[in-house]
């Protein structure tokens, strides 16, 4: 059956409050979600106070400084900072988004911090992504042709080049697939709408020659039909694109095709 | 526990090769039903007050007969592709999904069948 509950190993409790800042007058707490596989504990909820008169203006901000400055052992994914990585997704405010482009000023009350919802926790806040990269690979995201390379580059027409965006902008933070309930209760079978939308962002491609082998390996119940067209991806995707289009579009293929 | 690489888990059986069929008559039922509902809404309203002898007169005419045919395998073919793929997205058991959906396969086409030779007896058999 689905999950509706958390298993009794997984019961999130709550955790240390750590003390406020002291002097600090504009204070924000962050409860963070904590687990460590070495503890054998249950995940716990942690609550730190930021000073946010000392601090950047993104979420990101205060978990480093929770990091820097409080506690060095909160673990979380960050490289970029500026929402062209895709590392540091998690679920912020019960939001699926980065860290690093979230604002603080943008959550009222308590911030509350946890990983990419229904995946594989590493630690902390670092979610065990092995299973949608192998699905991402799955789509062999290169460009296939059979035809011999050119001298130059293989032209596009602005047109053609044109039905591309929208789909290259993907940093692959799997902010879209992780909001999904079709992922959640089928992500091992269902490929999920960023692994779909890059699925098509080849399809799309007037240079790629593989066309048809790509539909057939996504025609399936199941890596492509588990899509209901709830639009969590679309509501959810920090660089506002729109996967559930790019879904759809995969199936209006499939029918013309026929 | 399994050592098999995530790719290979991914990979699985490969694809199925189906899926268009049941999402394109899905949409075609769909259609389908929309529109017979409206007439069979309205049909039901213009009765209102009629008597039981009115209502097998009005389903023993050969067009009436026919859209009601047609609107009650549109639901349950419908009903059937609806409910296969909530059996398909909740119950992860194999065997129990299978017996579900054989068993839910078998209710539908019966209450079509059901429903259909009702309105078949009104309309030629009585």
């Amino acid at each position: 059956m689905a999950e509706f509950k958390l298993p009794a190993n997984s019961q999130v409790q709550s955790g240390k409050e750590w003390p406020k800042p002291q002097g600090a007058t504009n204070t924000k707490a962050f409860k963070i979600y904590r687990w460590d596989p070495d503890s054998g504990q249950n995940p716990r909820l942690d609550t730190y106070h930021v000073d946010l008169d000392d601090c950047g203006p993104m979420i990101l901000d205060a978990l480093l400084k929770i990091k820097n400055e409080v506690d060095s052992t909160l673990t979380l994914r960050r490289s970029c900072r500026e929402g062209v990585c895709g590392s540091c997704a998690m679920n912020i405010d019960g939001t699926n988004t980065l860290a690093c482009t979230k604002y603080i000023d943008d959550v009222k009350g308590d911030v509350a911090v946890y990983p990419l919802p229904h995946m594989p926790v590493v630690k902390d806040l670092v979610p065990d992504l092995n299973g949608i990269y192998a699905q991402y690979r799955s789509i062999e995201p290169w460009l296939k042709s059979d035809t011999p390379a050119p001298e130059r580059e293989r032209l596009q027409s602005p047109e053609e080049r044109a039905k591309l965006d929208g789909m290259w902008e993907c940093i692959l933070c799997f902010c879209c697939s992780t909001s999904c309930p079709s992922y959640w209760w089928n992500g091992d079978r269902y490929l999920g709408p960023a692994v779909l939308l890059q699925a098509y962002r080849w399809i799309a491609d007037s240079r790629d020659e593989y066309t048809g082998e790509r539909l057939d390996a996504l025609e399936d119940p199941f890596r492509l039909y588990r899509c209901h067209t709830i639009m969590n991806c679309t509501k959810t995707c920090p660089k506002s694109l729109n996967p559930a289009k790019a879904i759809g579009d995969i199936k209006k293929l499939m029918v013309t095709r026929r | 526990m399994s050592l098999r690489t995530p790719l290979g888990r991914v990979r699985g059986l490969g694809s199925a090769k189906e899926g268009v069929e049941h999402w394109w008559m899905q949409r075609v039922t769909a259609v389908a039903a929309a529109i017979l509902v409206i007439w069979f809404v309205i049909s039901v309203l213009s009765m209102l007050g009629a008597n039981h002898a009115d209502f097998k007169d009005w389903l023993s005419c050969p067009v009436t007969a026919s859209l009601m045919i047609c609107f009650l395998v549109a639901v349950f073919y419908h009903a059937a592709l609806g409910l296969q793929v909530v059996i398909e997205d909740y119950i992860h058991k194999e065997c129990v999904k299978v017996f579900l959906l054989i068993s839910m396969k078998l209710g539908c086409t019966f209450l079509a069948v059901l429903s259909v030779v009702s309105v078949l007896k009104i309309a030629i058999g009585a």
